[in-house]
């Protein structure tokens, strides 16, 4: 089905074709009107689905942990201080293996106070045990939601995946997209009762257990074991995905877009489709995208990047105290067991939700040359 | 282990012996009449009536005191453990 729609509008409908059963989330801006539509789909009967309205995040991500034990499949939606909120149990969503999806519409952390799109949220949970899909348009939000319940009930990996979302910039913005039909996306999930880790009386079981030393150290290293295989798996999902709709991202894990030119931006979210702009007008510089954060994808961006003289890495995220964006340092400790290893120059960009410029990327690459290794821009 | 640490067994936390974490030690006296009261709130489900008088499971008991402050009759002292 083509329809022209807003892209929070657009993510609600994707999620209704996955048919969660139980919806539990507390509005913020600017994720509100994902869970608004979802919440009026299932007044209006067009969901079946059981609607929590709760007091606050923590409360929105303990109750779909909850009824994730209990076998439902499940949906959340948040932003920015909402996801800070949430902070203690998606640590504990990811250590009991429950495969959650959830949509961040990415926003600035406080202080100040501020509404418009970084991805500060989402990055600071970055070490949570989550899957992370950072998506460049609408059409690849809706998509990626599909694909994330694929990932995550996926008896493999059995992990929650949260789908980042630039807020506003993709959440208010209306783009044409393609959705498919509820039948096709249900022969594309997984099918009938959930066999990890489910609350039933008949079969009494604990889950969420206390972990002597231990145990508890075996089951983190089983923990960074799993994430780190899900690489695979993401990308043999894309591939289905592609067979099934006619749509790919990348290797599922990372995009590569012109990429056979000395100069190359690394960057995630929406600012992908500006980078694409400034490549398609010049001859010197190409895009990788890194579409999945969590895993990182280290052995593609290797393959991707080797070869390069220089590796501009354009971040909407600053790690206080560090001097540069978490982006930056992990590409450039992924390139440092390279014997020829390219510069690699790092930018934060758009705190707090300032518009980047084409002409500030140009410029930008324009003065790469000049610039050392390891140099940190502002675009400010 | 079962993914995510997920125990199928039942009383499981059985094998956990608590006892030893007691400062406090409750003990029945001659004065209870088994009313069970003491067994409905005691958080460890450690206490039992056996033959008309509150018996405690000292394997796990933890030294709430909750059942001497439950007890009506003040059937239930306690002293401090002897370690």
């Amino acid at each position: 089905m083509k329809l022209l729609a807003e892209g929070s509008v657009v993510v609600a409908e994707a999620v209704r074709l996955c048919k969660p059963q139980v919806i539990s989330a507390y509005p913020i801006t600017p994720q509100s009107k994902i869970t608004e539509t979802l919440a009026k789909m299932v007044a209006d009967g067009k969901l079946k689905a059981k609607y929590l309205n709760v007091e606050a995040e923590f409360s929105a991500i303990s109750s779909v942990v909850g009824a994730r034990a209990a076998g439902a499949r499940v949906f959340t939606a948040t932003s920015s201080q909402g996801l800070a909120l949430m902070h203690e149990v998606l640590f504990a969503a990811a250590g009991l293996r429950m495969p959650i999806v959830m949509v961040v519409a990415n926003r600035a952390l406080s202080a100040p106070i501020n509404i418009w799109n970084d991805q500060q949220d989402s990055i600071s949970e970055r070490d949570s045990g989550w899957i992370q899909l950072y998506v460049e348009t609408v059409q690849e939000a809706a998509d990626s939601v599909i694909q994330a319940y694929r990932i995550a009930e996926d008896e493999r990996i059995l992990l929650p995946v949260m789908v980042c979302m630039d807020g506003y910039i993709l959440t208010h913005v209306f783009e044409p997209v393609d959705l498919p039909s509820e039948k096709e996306v249900q022969d594309f999930l997984p099918k009938g009762k959930p066999k990890h880790a489910i609350l039933d009386p008949e079969n009494p079981m604990t889950i969420g257990p206390f972990a002597y030393p231990e145990p508890y150290f075996k089951l983190r290293k089983e923990l960074s074991q799993v994430i780190d295989g899900s690489k695979e798996i993401i990308k043999e999902v894309n591939e289905e995905f592609a067979k099934k709709f006619g749509r790919k991202y990348g290797n599922g894990l990372i995009e590569e877009y012109k990429n056979d030119r000395k100069i190359t931006i690394v960057s995630m979210g929406s600012l992908c489709g500006t980078v694409k702009c400034i490549v398609d007008s010049r001859e010197d510089v190409g895009l990788v995208r890194i579409r999945c954060y969590r895993p990182f994808p280290k052995e593609d961006l290797i393959e991707a990047l080797k070869d390069k003289e220089i590796v501009i890495v354009i971040e909407k995220n600053i790690s206080l105290g560090l001097g540069s964006g978490a982006l930056f340092s992990e590409v450039r400790d992924t390139l440092y067991s390279l014997e020829k290893k390219p510069k690699v120059i790092g930018c934060i960009a758009s705190l707090g939700g300032v518009d980047v410029r084409s002409k500030d990327i140009e410029k930008l690459v324009d003065s790469s040359r000049r610039m050392k290794d390891g140099e940190v821009r502002w675009f400010v | 282990m079962k993914a995510g640490g997920a125990i199928e067994e039942v009383g499981s936390t059985k094998k956990v012996k608590t006892g030893s974490w007691r400062i406090f030690k409750p003990i029945v006296t001659e004065k209870c009449k088994g009313c069970g009261i003491c067994a409905q709130f005691c958080p460890e489900g450690c206490i039992e009536i056996v033959e008309g008088k509150a018996k405690i499971d000292y394997d796990y008991c933890k030294g709430c005191l909750i059942c001497m402050n439950e007890c009506p009759i003040k059937a239930i002292i306690s002293e401090k453990e002897e370690k």
